[in-house]
This record gives C-alpha cells, structure tokens and sequence, in this order.
C-alpha cells in the first residue's frame, strides 16, 4: 500500500513483515524511531517475537549472535558509535556465518561529535565478512531489507542494510510497504541447520589454530564472492514479485553516452541524477554508476560497464585517513594496471559530518575531472574555517 | 520443579565435558566444569567466555563438550545467553538449561555490563563463574578478584587491593539464586546447580576454582587449597535464595591464614625474610570481618 511515511517507519513496518523472532537494539540517533517503532509493533502483539531492550550496542549484537545461533530470525538496528561499539561483535558474526539483518542509519564517527550523516560508520566495518547495500531512497531501503532476509538466509552471511541518516530515516515519502502476504510468499519461514540445540550436541565457536584458521576465512571471502549470484536472483525475483527495481549489484543511469562518469552510492544519487539531467539539457554527458551491493563489491560489474570510459569521478562520504578515498581506491583497483594508462578516475570526499552536497557542488566537480583528473579533493570545504597553522 | 532431597544430593557423573582436553594438573576450573555439567545434564547449552576453560575444551576438531556449546567472545557469555534464551522463548521451544559461564576476569571486569543487563532483566539463565582470582589464560595477570597481597604477573609486588565481592552484586540485583562453592566439595557443587536450574529467573554460583599455574601450588593440593580457603573464612559459601542469606556453612574448627596462604608460591614474597607481616595481618582481618558477617 502506497503512503506518505517516514523513512525509519516504512523499515520498522516492513522489518516487521520479515517476521524477525529476536529483535535486540540500543537506541542511538538516527537510527532511534525504527527500533521504537518495532518497539510499538511488538507491544501492540502485530508481531510475535522478544523484543530484547539491552544495555548497550555490544550487547544487542551479541543477544541477536546467540539468538540466532538458537535458530532465531534475529535483527538489529544502530549507526555510528554504536556500530564501532559492536565492532568486535561484528566479526564474530559473520565468522559464525550467522544470517543475522541489521539496519545501520549512517552518521559520522566522533570526534568532533556529530550525530549528522555521512557512511563512515559502516565503512570501518567493510572488512568483516557482511554484506552491505545501499539504499538511494526509503522505497529502496523498506524493499532490501525483505531481501536482506532471504540473501542472509540462502548464503549464511549477516546483512547490513545501509540508508543515510536523517536524509532518508527522517525523511516523509511515498513508500509502498507491502501486505504480510506478499512479504510471506516472498520470504519463506527461517529453517536453519547450524543451531544450539541439545537434541544434536555440538560446538559452536570453537577455536582454530594455524592448521584450521586461514580456510575458515578463505571461506568466507569466497562466500562473500559467491553471493553476488544471490544478491542479482534475489533482486530479480523481487522485481517478479513486487514490480518494483530494487537492489541489486549496481545501476546506471544515462551511462551509455557519458564522457564523464560519476560514481557513487546512498542517498546522494538523487541529487547526482538530478544534476545529470540538467547538464543534458545543457548538451553535456554525464552519466552514473551506483553501487548498490558495496561488499562484496561490483568490481567486475564496475570493469565491465566502464570499460570504455575514460573520465570517471568517485564522489563518497567517508575517508581513510592518510590514504584518501575508500570508495575510490575500491574502483581504482577494478581495472587492471595496465590496462588504458590515460583512464583517469578522480575522488572526491564529500558530505562529512551532514554537510549539504549541493548540484553547484556536483557540477564543480564534473567541470573540474573534465578539465583535469583529481587525485584527491574535499567538496565543499569551507577554507575560512581553517588557517595555515592547522595545516 | 521439585526435586526430592535425595535426587539433589546424588553426586552425577555422566561424562558431559570429557577428559582429554588441555588443562594443566590439578585445574580446580577443568574439575568445576565437569561437576557444573553433569549437575545440568544433557538438556543444556552452555555460553562459555573466551578464557582458559573456552581455550582448553574447545579446540576445533576435538572439542570435550557432548552437550551443545556456544563461545562468542571474552566479555558477551550473559548477552549471549540472553539471545539464546529469547530464542527459545520466541521460537516456543524448550524447557532447556541455558549457562552462561566464564572467569573471574570476563564475569566481574570486562563482561561486568553484560552479566548485569542479564541479571537486571530477568532472562531464564543459570551464570557460572569459575574464580582463579587472575587472567589466567593470558598468562596470570591481575582482575578485579585478585585478593590483597598475591602476586600476578601484573601486581608483581603484590596487589595492593581487596577482591570485588561479586556474589553480594548480583544478589543486590534481586535476582532469586546466588550461591558459593569450592570445588573439593561434589555434593554441595552439584546439589546448588541442580537448586539454581530449579528456579525460574536469572542465577548466579560463584565458585572458586584454584589454579595450579597462577597460584603456585602442587595440582595435587587443589582440593586442600579450597578446605582451606573455607576454614580460613576467607571464602565463605552460602545461598542467597530471594535475597535471604541461607545455608552458611559453618567452620568446624577455624585456621589462621597463614595456612592457606603458605602453600601457595603467589603469597611467598610475603613470608620472605624483610617480608609483609602487616599484609598477612590485614588478609587475617579480612578474614575475621568474613567470619563475623557471614557467621562462619
Ligand atoms: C576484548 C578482549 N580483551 C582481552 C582478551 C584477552 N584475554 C583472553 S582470556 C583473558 C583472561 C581470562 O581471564 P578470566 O576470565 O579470569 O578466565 P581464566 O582464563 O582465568 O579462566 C584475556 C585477558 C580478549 N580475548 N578479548
Ligand atoms: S592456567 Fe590455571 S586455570 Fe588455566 S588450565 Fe592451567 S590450572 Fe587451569
Ligand atoms: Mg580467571
């Protein structure tokens, strides 16, 4: 049913759906109103499951680990420094290959503090062994989460399902939320094999030394790799069931012409569409590359597509300090060395912290990577603010 | 679940944490564990803590656990536990026994949080903490249960503070069970195990479990060790059943500290010549506070 609602509401309704049995979170802006929502939901009996009310992020990530290793359906929500103060936990889930669901509201990390968005937070967690996709709007990010379940579930890899702070959790739009039907056909009951249970004795977590260790994760890497052929079915077959383009490994949009290309991922997309046509308008051509499945990453996708395009900027709101881009360096490395050594591919870091990335900022940018190429630039800096000394 | 006084006093073996596993000789943890178990029975989980149990029973592909056996992390066994047990409740399964447990060092200092948060909201789960007062595993580092004057590999001095009481926390969490054990007594190890997984709510036994490795002792004298500590007062054993203190046992014939404390190479600096007659002093009163308000 198609209705105006916040962004954090349609994901609470549509989590819900997926009908999680052990739902455990600690409340962090702005990921606060999906888990009261839920809180709502399962207070009102619309969803039977424990609602775990804990008494910190680490303990939320290690309530839904053990729930799910008892064969539950298991989720969470969190963002920023509550996602770094599961870190530990983070890891050990996916090495447990424990199918579990998150939903991170992307925020920046402290210091300085700020609650606003940017995709830092779950950048620090891209190594660890969990599927991350990006949602570009509140209708993308309601829809990957009933995909997220049925990806984890058929791969035994935990998801988070990522959407930008504020931007799209507070966000009131049209989001068609689908009925408890549709959601069942779509998404059958959880049937694990790998569980506590005192019926079948074993051991869960045991530890591994040298002789055992390397291939668990060598596993797990290929697994992460294998799951490119879920996470392309599963959006398929979402698309069959709903009609509705959602997920996925990448999008493009107006690529086929483009001189420049712009990649990138999240909410920004909009705004870099928007743009793309206007500059159409204005006889240019510009396209877009959007990642939506981050890890594992579309590097054969991103070749593949791109192959002959020789101007490519990576705008992304996160950084590794003292190396620059994460995102950019991910497509750098997609195409081979060798390969068109006069292919340039800038990176731009924009939006830290909440700060607006504007069309003027955007079009900067493509009028910049089209006179040279950028190694490194951050859009927007306000140079007032800081003085040589700082530097 | 009433048990007959009888079935609560028979000592179990069943063989549900299996010899063969790496503890070191005379490990008052390795005999606690298997006492725990076979108390508990097959219908069990058991959320166990990074620490030297987890490391010695576990090893992929021989772990010594025949019932299933869940490790996560050092400082998340109570959350775990907690996940499990909402799991089961949600998903309309069980009756199941469900024990988290770890050591002194993952129950009292970094996983402190966790085991609260279990306690406060009221998760069906027994917790077990084996107490070797030190990180064992990393190599006899100092917790917060280390007693005044022992020497761990981080209070090579001697430490210079008193052992958190962690069973009056837990008790002061108004959770139903707490309760004391040593391991050199099966009976009453077993019969409090059987008592806590009776009751509804969460539990908490607290069992000291001496360490030949940290301690400094023969492996032979473990179960010496912990007559001692008891006749000594200074590890009293009780049951706190719905916040009333029950079961004190009673010291039959009371021993200076000085007795426990010689046996064991993590108090010897204090008998040396030039030595701490001051710090035995204050262990004795320690002692005595014990016997008085605990009525030993
Ligand atoms: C977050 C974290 N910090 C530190 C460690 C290292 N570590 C593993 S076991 C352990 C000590 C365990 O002490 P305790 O809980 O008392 O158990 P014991 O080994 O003494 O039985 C430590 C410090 C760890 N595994 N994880
Ligand atoms: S170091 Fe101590 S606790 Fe660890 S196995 Fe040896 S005796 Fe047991
Ligand atoms: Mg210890």
């Amino acid at each position: 049913m198609l209705k105006q609602i916040e962004g954090s509401h349609a994901v609470a309704e549509v989590v819900a759906k997926c009908r999680p049995n052990v739902i455990s979170a600690y409340p962090i802006t702005p990921q606060t109103h999906i888990v009261e929502e839920l809180a709502n939901i399962v207070g009102q009996g619309k969803l039977d499951a424990e609602y775990v009310n804990v008494e910190s992020e680490f303990s939320a990530a290690s309530v839904v680990l053990g729930a799910s290793a008892a064969g539950a359906r298991a989720y969470s929500a969190t963002t920023s420094q509550g996602l770094l103060l599961m870190s530990e936990v983070i890891y050990c889930i996916a090495g447990m290959r424990l199918p579990i669901v998150f939903t991170i509201a992307n925020r920046a990390i402290s210091a300085p503090l700020s609650i606003w968005n940017d995709q830092q937070d779950s950048m620090a967690l891209r190594d660890s062994g969990w599927i991350q996709l990006h949602a570009e709007d509140n209708q993308e990010a309601a829809d990957l989460h009933i995909q997220a379940f049925k990806i984890a579930e058929e791969t035994n890899l935990p998801i988070m399902v990522c959407m930008d702070g504020f931007i799209l959790t507070h966000a009131f739009e049209p989001v068609d939320t689908p009925d408890q039907k549709e959601v069942d056909n779509f998404l059958p009951p959880f049937r694990p094999t790998n569980i506590v249970d005192p019926r079948w004795p074993r051991g869960i977590g045991l530890f591994a030394d040298p002789r055992f260790y390397m291939e668990t994760r060598y596993i797990l890497h290929r697994a992460m790799e294998k799951s490119e052929e879920t996470i392309k079915k599963v959006s398929e077959d979402f698309k069959k069931a709903f009609g509705r383009d959602s997920g996925g490994f990448i999008k493009t949009y107006k690529l086929e012409a483009a001189d420049v290309v712009i990649i990138s991922m999240g909410s920004v997309v909009g705004t870099i569409k928007d743009l793309i046509d206007q500059l159409e308008e204005e006889g240019k051509k510009v396209g877009l590359l959007q990642i939506c499945s981050y890890r594992p990453f579309p590097r054969k996708e991103i070749y593949n597509t791109l192959k002959d395009k020789m101007n490519i900027v990576v705008v992304e709101k996160s950084i590794s300090l003292g190396r620059g881009g994460i995102l950019a360096s991910d497509v750098r490395w997609s195409f081979p060395r060798a390969e068109k050594k006069d292919r340039n591919i800038s990176s731009f870091i924009a939006g830290l912290g909440g700060r607006n990335i504007t069309k003027n900022d955007l079009r900067y940018m493509v009028e910049k990577v089209e006179k040279e190429p950028v190694e490194l630039e951050f859009l927007g800096l306000n140079k007032e603010l800081i003085s040589e000394k700082d530097l | 679940m009433n048990q007959s006084a009888e079935e609560l006093n028979k000592v179990e073996k069943k063989d549900l944490f299996t010899s063969g596993h790496r503890a070191c000789g005379g490990c008052g943890q390795a005999l606690a564990a298997r006492l725990v178990q076979d108390a508990s029975g097959e219908n069990t989980i058991a959320c166990v803590a990074t620490g030297c149990l987890e490391v010695f029973s576990s090893p992929y592909p021989d772990p010594s656990w025949r019932i299933p056996f869940l490790h996560s992390l050092f400082e998340n066994a109570s959350a775990v536990a907690s996940g499990v047990e909402a799991a089961y409740k949600a998903l309309k399964k069980g009756p199941v026994n469900i024990i988290a447990q770890g050591g002194d060092g993952s129950t009292a200092d970094i996983g402190f949080q966790s085991i609260s948060g279990m306690f406060e909201r009221g998760h069906n789960v027994l917790y077990v903490c084996y107490d070797n007062e030190a990180y064992m595993n990393t190599g006899v580092q100092r917790s917060s249960f280390t007693p005044l004057g022992a020497r761990t590999s981080t209070t090579p001095m001697g430490n210079k503070t008193r052992k958190k009481n962690m069973p009056l926390i837990a008790a002061n969490h108004g959770i139903p069970y707490v309760a004391t054990a040593t391991v050199d007594d099966f009976r009453d190890l077993q019969r409090k195990v059987k008592t806590a997984l009776s009751i509804e709510g969460p539990k908490y036994i607290h069992i000291l479990a001496p360490c030949p490795l940290g301690w400094g002792h023969h492996g032979e004298l473990t179960v010496e060790i912990c007559r001692l500590a008891k006749d000594t007062g200074l590890f009293p054993i009780y049951e706190i059943v719905d916040g009333k203190m029950t079961n004190v046992k009673k010291i039959p014939v009371k021993v200076p500290v000085q007795e426990y404390l010689k046996l064991q190479g993590r108090f010897s600096h204090l008998f040396k010549k030039g030595g701490s007659p001051e710090i035995i002093a204050e262990i004795q009163q320690i002692a005595n506070q014990n016997i008085e308000r605990y009525n030993l």
